[in-house]
């Protein structure tokens, strides 16, 4: 380059401006050198605490254990639920990438079949990212481990040991006890402890479970432990003990319990046993009922719709939530009534099958009449006419009073979700309900535990239990803990003593539950059969020939022995037909309390005309209803006609119509 | 001294050297403590590299000025041709890749191109006569320079490389003298510009990109994530970190890149506050240098291509140091010295050695040397 006059000057003068600007350049990159150091001060200092936090956070995983429930056990130590141990598999949808596939691949790890694959998808698109969706539990270790050796390539799948509820007795506590699963989004919501989201975490959904949630799940564990940034698990750094719920023991005789279910067998039904001396709840069934094994599993689709779909609804309790005309099992407490009003046992009636009140004739159940009827007769033979006339004549009044002093109404103290408590009519409650007057017709149906008159069966059990001690014996579920003593009801000795005689001789004389006679040689049963109409017949009573939701329900209460009542007892059989339904299984079940082999040898039988236990016949039942929705589904995407699926149908299906 | 030990060897630049040593070394601690305390993959790795590129930037510094100046223009068509060379076998092969493979080595072009960028800027403003650079003329050719490799590299598409090679060019047009309006217009209009192609000009998903940047913890598991686990590893540290070997966001895989563009990240967990500082203080010697090499320079293009290429490294340190404690969106760009990764520290060597070349040659107004 030839340097002339004129460019040295130029040259000098870029020369200037290049150290000029150089110098620029140096202040900026020395001030961004400030900047990224005042920046790293600022984080690093001032903000040091908060992204420790962080990075302990990232670095330590909290899990906690879920703590094992506390055990329910029956009067004698038997488990009513316990735990079991369980290998189980959980997602957390919050940590998944590929819902499909991850799906997929646990579906063929685990062979679920395609219900089970819907309603995890369900499940997952439904669950807010903190819920664990449940896939599959009560795996044996082959499973389970194929799944946790591939956990690097399942990101939110937790397989994990733990404890699940087990109910050893299934289907005969299910009411009564409830059952567990999953917090709910609302559960969560209103309690935001991470326990509740915790896979293998169940609380108490319904029944005892549910009222006494809080002493039964115990308190959980914890392992923290440092993991990789893929989940992966480094070393345990410290872990505590979870503290197992409390053991609570119920009045339940379990096996009462579970014999009473059995016994009831296909009808749908209730049982309540009481013991004459403390109110302990001895038994307290509801058939049909759930399987809280699957409930608690998480229940499937099918099965739900099974259960929501029969007529025999058993979603419902319905021992405290079943409300049935009494019948004819209130007579005894209506005579009492009587007594207690002044009437003497020996008045008597002729009945001739019937009685003009008003303008209408009220039949008494035997058409060609009872002839001469006292109160006792008026019992065992249940005439209608009796109490019909009688009734008019005392009033209302002092019946209503009767019924609630000795249960009906009333709500009980139990540790129960619900309970309905029914109505005793009398002419106030009339008015204020109906804002109409009281009849004599209202007296005379309410006298025979009809119109108005509702009551479910632990209040029948209670009426019975307290006809047959005159006590105000309150019924208990909880063994332990304080109770008040039970009080007297205040009912003359010798009013208490003709209507024990009256009930005897409904069983062990001339009455209408003579077949209720227990096959024992020194206990005698004492007992009131109740047919309570459902609708009315024109073509007379609801016997077996008429479609099931339109027969009589069968009632039976009693106590036995006679002489020195020991245990009270109500069964319930709706739609049952008659008393003769009921009456049959309050026998077999009084005749377990005092000699179970007899009373198995019965059930034994019984059950093999039925098809099964109860379990064999909810397998079969189930079954049965999984090929209907198939053969509908097969209806509904054409692939058969309706005319060829009724047969197939038929056949697949025999125990449906029922 | 020169006593004792031959003149060839005396002379060496040895402060830089050290210089450098001590900063690789430090990266070499970084990578051992990355790797979990192991020598592999990185640590012996990165060292082994520096070493060898350490010996290549010492011989570059025995070549002359002249030398560069003679191989400015070629050496940067060459790599114009590599860059093409890329994009060609990217679209016969089917998919966009950044390497080409000589077969012997692997060679990243578009780095390649940060120095090449540098020394055929200077040696235009070198060429062009003083009385022009206030013209249009010393204007057009830097934008047909840049045109070419921009293009090619943002085909790839490297977006962080395209800014680095084009702040280079600009750095030394500026340092040539163009008016220093066109640098104050271009950043108000860039000002401007910049929301409005923001709201305007981008599609939603490039926008949620440069949110997320502003808050990362928005989306913590999506694309914040790289800035947040950064974050917590740098604020995690305090003050005197958590010690050598227990940095948990880099042993526990919650940092990504915890050995390459993040080592920062991975260096401050364990080193803290001090660790950061020092290594700032490291940079700023550095830059000291290869400022006042620049300046120490005699002959224009000295001048220009010694700052040009300082700060080519500068911006390496001053994009990654921003990105990894948030104040920059994620953009591929390694830390020199600490970062595990071959093509970055041969390009950076390359700066170095050139630097060492003009340290050595400040050069004469005769165009002699010495």
């Amino acid at each position: 380059m030839s340097i002339t006059g004129g460019k040295t000057i130029s040259g000098a003068v870029q020369a200037l401006t290049f150290s000029r600007r150089a110098t620029i350049i140096g202040g900026l990159q020395a001030s961004i050198g400030v900047l990224l150091a005042g920046r790293m001060a600022y984080i690093s200092v001032a903000e040091n605490e908060r992204y420790q936090l962080l990075s302990e956070s990232n670095r330590v995983n909290l899990t906690l254990v879920p703590p094992r429930r506390g055990w329910l056990i029956d009067r004698n130590g038997k488990p009513i639920a316990n735990n079991k141990t369980d290998f189980r598999v959980d997602l957390i949808p919050d940590r998944m990438r590929d819902k499909d596939k991850t799906v997929a691949t646990l579906a063929q790890l685990l062979s679920l079949d395609e219900e089970e694959i819907d309603r995890i998808n369900k499940e997952l698109e439904q669950a807010t990212s903190f819920q664990p969706v449940q896939v599959a539990t009560g795996l044996d270790w082959e499973s389970f481990a194929a799944v946790s050796v591939r956990l690097p390539d399942l990101p939110g799948v937790s397989p994990r040991q733990g404890f699940s509820r087990f109910y050893p007795t299934g289907a005969a506590v299910g009411h009564l006890v409830g059952y567990v699963g999953i917090a709910s989004a609302e559960d969560y919501k209103e309690n935001p402890d991470p326990i509740l989201v915790t896979p293998g975490y169940k609380i108490g959904k319904d029944g005892i479970e549910k009222t006494f949630e809080d002493r039964l799940q115990g308190k959980p564990g914890a392992k923290r432990v440092e993991v990789t940034a893929r989940g992966k698990i480094v070393r345990e750094l410290d872990s505590r003990p979870d503290i197992p719920g409390k053991a609570m023991q119920m009045t339940l005789d379990i096996d009462l319990q579970e014999y009473a279910a059995r016994r009831l067998g296909p009808e749908s039904g209730s049982v309540v046993v009481m013991d004459c001396e403390t109110g302990d709840i001895l038994a307290m069934t509801s058939m049909p009922s759930f399987d809280p094994n699957s409930f608690s599993d998480g229940i499937g689709q099918t099965e739900y719709g099974m259960l929501r779909d029969d007529d025999h609804v058993p979603l419902r309790d319905k021992s405290l939530k079943g409300l049935f005309p009494p019948g004819s099992t209130i007579k005894p407490m209506v005579g009492l009534a009587f007594l207690e009003a002044g009437l003497s046992p020996d008045e008597a009636v002729n009945c001739n099958g019937g009685l003009r009140v008003g303008n209408r004739r009220f039949r008494c159940w035997n058409r060609r009449g009872h002839g001469r009827v006292d109160m006792a007769k008026g019992i065992y033979q249940s005439c209608d006419v009796y109490f019909y006339h009688f009734a008019q004549k005392i009033g209302m009044n002092p019946i209503a009073l009767m019924a609630n002093r000795l249960g009906l109404g009333q709500e009980f103290p139990l540790p129960v979700t619900n309970q309905f408590y029914g109505t005793v009519p009398d002419p106030q409650w009339k008015m204020k309900k109906f804002d109409k007057s009281w009849q004599a017709f209202d007296t005379v149906n309410a006298t025979i535990g009809q119109g108005y008159m509702l009551a479910n069966p632990l209040q029948l059990a209670v009426m019975s239990a307290r006809i047959a001690t005159g006590k105000k014996l309150m019924p208990h579920l909880l063994l332990g803990g304080k109770r008040k003593p039970v009080e007297t009801l205040n009912i003359e000795p010798e009013h208490m003593a003709y209507i024990h005689e009256a009930m005897s001789q409904v069983v062990n004389g001339g009455g209408t539950a003579r077949r209720a006679r227990l096959p024992l040689d020194d206990v005698k049963l004492a007992g009131k059969t109740g047919t309570a109409q459902v609708v009315n017949l024109d073509f007379g009573r609801g016997g077996k020939d008429v479609a099931w939701k339109f027969r009589d329900h069968g009632l039976f209460v009693c106590f036995a022995p006679v002489d020195n009542p020991r245990y009270a007892a109500a069964v319930v059989i709706e739609h049952g037909g008659g008393s003769g339904s009921a009456y049959p299984v309050a026998r077999d079940v009084m005749t377990f309390l005092y000699d179970r082999e007899k009373a198995m040898s019965v059930l034994t039988d019984l059950e093999k005309s039925w098809g099964g236990t109860i379990n064999e016949r909810m397998d079969k039942k189930m079954t049965a209803y999984r090929a209907k929705i198939a053969i509908e589904k097969a209806i509904a995407e054409g692939r058969i006609t309706p005319e060829g699926a009724v047969a197939t149908g038929d056949t697949a299906n025999p125990e449906m119509g029922q | 001294m020169n006593d004792f030990i031959p003149a060839p060897i005396a002379q060496l630049p040895w402060k830089t050297i050290l210089l450098l040593l001590v900063m690789a070394s430090f990266g070499f601690v970084v990578l051992y403590s990355a790797a979990g305390g192991s020598l592999t993959p990185w640590a012996g790795l990165h060292m082994v590299r520096f070493l060898v590129f350490l010996t290549m930037a010492i011989i570059f510094s025995r070549l002359k000025e002249n030398f560069w100046k003679t191989i400015a223009f070629p050496v940067y068509i060459v790599v114009v041709i590599m860059l093409l060379g890329v994009e060609l076998i990217g679209a016969v092969g089917g998919g966009s890749q950044r390497w080409l493979n000589l077969g012997f080595i692997r060679i990243q072009p578009s780095e390649l191109m940060k120095p090449a960028i540098i020394l055929a800027v200077a040696r235009f403003y070198d060429l062009l006569p003083a009385g022009q650079i206030r013209t249009w003329g010393a204007i057009w050719p830097l934008l047909a320079l840049l045109a070419f490799p921009c293009a090619l590299i943002l085909l790839q598409p490297d977006l962080g490389t395209t800014i680095t090679v084009v702040a280079g060019a600009m750095t030394v047009a500026f340092l040539a003298g163009l008016p220093m309006r066109l640098f104050v217009g271009g950043a108000a209009a860039i000002a401007v510009i910049a929301p409005l192609a923001f709201f305007f000009g981008l599609e939603e998903y490039q926008q949620r990109r440069v949110t997320t940047f502003l808050n990362p913890e928005n989306d913590p598991l999506g694309a914040g994530y790289h800035i947040s686990q950064s974050k917590i590893a740098i604020g995690s540290g305090g003050v005197f970190g958590k010690g050598f070997l227990n940095g948990t966001q880099s042993h526990l895989d919650y940092l990504p890149e915890g050995h390459t563009d993040f080592v920062f990240a991975t260096m401050a967990e364990e080193w803290g506050l001090m660790g950061g500082v020092a290594v700032l203080f490291g940079f700023f010697l550095l830059f000291r240098w290869g400022l006042g090499v620049a300046m120490r320079a005699k002959t224009r293009f000295s001048q220009l291509a010694a700052a040009g290429l300082s700060t080519t490294i500068f911006f390496y340190v001053a994009i990654n140091l921003m990105m990894v404690m948030g104040l920059a969106p994620v953009v591929g760009i390694p830390l020199p010295f600490l970062s595990h990764g071959g093509s970055s520290m041969m390009t950076i060597m390359i700066c170095i050695g050139i630097l060492m070349a003009i340290d050595r040659h400040p050069g004469r107004r005769s165009g002699t040397f010495g």
